[in-house]
């Protein structure tokens, strides 16, 4: 059968790596998304603002090249503010910015831009007498968000989220550039040190495929959970 | 020519990282940029027409192959489509005795190979939903005038598929510049590649990708207002387009 020459354990970690690293940089994304979608309804101008240069200047970069940004420029940034911490406060720490922190904040950075624009159209596509009815019950706006807004919101949102987490998915692959040691990196290095490139590369590309399939049966599920009560 | 050198010279005394010498470097990038994202744009868009036609045909046979290379090169990375055409192109019997291994030694043809493909999956996808789209009425109206079935795609579907292709096919051409970023992991010297190789000679991480992502910025909104353009002129007819 498959002969992959002892990088097998390599390749599992490397998995490993980029499951935990998809899963992580999605709840970043997510969390963003929210956080970008509430400011862009906001009344407030400036909260509007910084969130439209946000979601535009996201989309308008590479992802290579944001992360690149970061992952070098992570580390200076980051020494700059213990420094200035260090001089004002006295307080003394070290964050040590490595590859796996610039890649989920990289990654859910990127798609925290475009969650919002998902998250933004499901929030304006609930029902305004759903909110008003809820108001009219005497619950506070944060109830109103917890119970009708949010739940509602999820149920437009879900086809969107799960086409976003497909495209992140496949954008983990990027920090292999930037020496975190996920599947796509140990199947690059021991394509050069065995000269077997097809043996090593496929069946990775075979596992992205399989990691879709998997979370697609997820999202399905969720997809029935959020249309309860709505039917087809 | 000297005087645009000395303008140039004067522009730039003031910092070290933005010299004529990186500036050409940069330049060279947006050109291997450019070429690399419009040609395999182009090849791309005439595969994914034929592609798609039979991705819509009712004959499985004919449909479910494209169906296949569209679910892989759409399902996996393109930076594992790029690696295994890259170290992949010298396991072709013979290739490295023949003719076009100059060719195939750089890193420029097995990038746009790996684009081009990718490409063409993605906007076979986008033609097929466009091609699925159209109204039944045009197409009974078509046979009733005793179309046969290739005027009737040459006449009313593709030419109203192109159409309403239009604005999803605008995100894959900013989704394509976006991912020619990675042809500098292959050693080529693209925009991001010229970015780098400035990096890693001043160890100054902001000035060089700062610099490229506005470039990159900037031909994001060309590309945006180009479609936008496009659109206004060639859907001008239909109802609800927002002036």
């Amino acid at each position: 059968m498959l002969d992959l020459q002892g990088y097998g354990p390599r390749l599992i970690e490397g998995a490993g790596v980029t499951v935990q690293l998809a899963v992580l940089s999605l709840l970043l994304a997510v969390f963003l998304g929210l956080l970008t979608a509430i400011a862009k309804m906001s009344r407030h101008w400036f909260l509007h603002r910084i969130a439209t240069l946000y979601t535009t200047v996201i989309r308008g970069v590479p992802d290579l090249v944001l992360m690149l940004l970061l992952f070098y420029g992570g580390q200076i940034g980051v020494n700059a503010i213990s420094d200035m911490l260090y001089d004002h406060f006295d307080i003394d720490i070290y964050f040590s910015f490595d590859a796996f922190a610039a890649g989920v904040l990289t990654i859910g950075f990127i798609f925290g831009a475009y969650m919002g624009e998902t998250f933004r159209g499901a929030f304006m596509a609930v029902d305004n007498g759903q909110i008003e009815a809820g108001k009219a019950y005497g619950m506070s706006s944060v109830l109103v968000f917890r119970r009708i807004r949010f739940p509602q919101m999820m149920r437009h949102a879900l086809p969107g989220l799960s086409n976003n987490w497909m495209v992140l998915l496949k954008t983990t692959a990027l920090v292999s550039v930037i020496g975190l040691t996920d599947m796509v990196r140990v199947a690059a290095e021991a394509s050069r040190a065995t000269h077997e490139p097809f043996v090593f590369l496929v069946p990775v590309a075979v596992a992205y495929l399989l990691i879709a399939s998997v979370t697609e049966w997820i999202f399905a599920w969720l997809q029935k959970r959020y249309n309860v009560g709505y039917g087809e | 020519m000297v005087d645009v050198n000395a303008w140039l010279n004067d522009l730039l005394a003031g910092n070290k990282i933005f010299t004529p010498a990186t500036m050409a470097h940069y330049w060279e990038g947006l050109v291997t940029t450019t070429q690399l994202v419009f040609v395999s744009l182009i090849i791309g868009l005439v595969l994914a027409v034929p592609l798609a036609i039979m991705r819509s045909s009712k004959r499985k046979w004919i449909s479910l192959p494209v169906y296949a290379y569209t679910y892989v090169f759409r399902g996996t990375p393109l930076l594992i489509q790029l690696y295994i055409i890259y170290y992949g192109v010298v396991f072709f019997d013979g290739i490295q005795e023949s003719f076009l291994w100059p060719i195939f030694r750089e890193a420029f043809y097995p990038a746009l190979i790996a684009f081009t493909l990718n490409t063409a999956a993605y906007t076979t996808e986008i033609f097929r939903g466009a091609i699925k789209a159209t109204s039944k009425g045009e197409i009974e109206a078509a046979r009733a005038y005793g179309m046969s079935e290739s005027l009737l795609m040459r006449r009313i579907v593709i030419p109203s598929a192109f159409r309403r292709a239009l604005p999803a096919y605008g995100n894959e051409v900013i989704f394509m510049l976006h991912a020619s970023a990675i042809a500098s992991v292959v050693t080529l010297m693209d925009l991001t590649g010229a970015a780098r190789y400035v990096y890693s000679r001043f160890y100054t991480p902001f000035e060089p990708f700062l610099f490229v992502a506005l470039i990159y910025l900037c031909l994001t909104f060309a590309i945006l207002f180009f479609f936008r353009f496009l659109e206004k002129r060639l859907l001008a007819h239909l109802p609800s387009q927002s002036a």
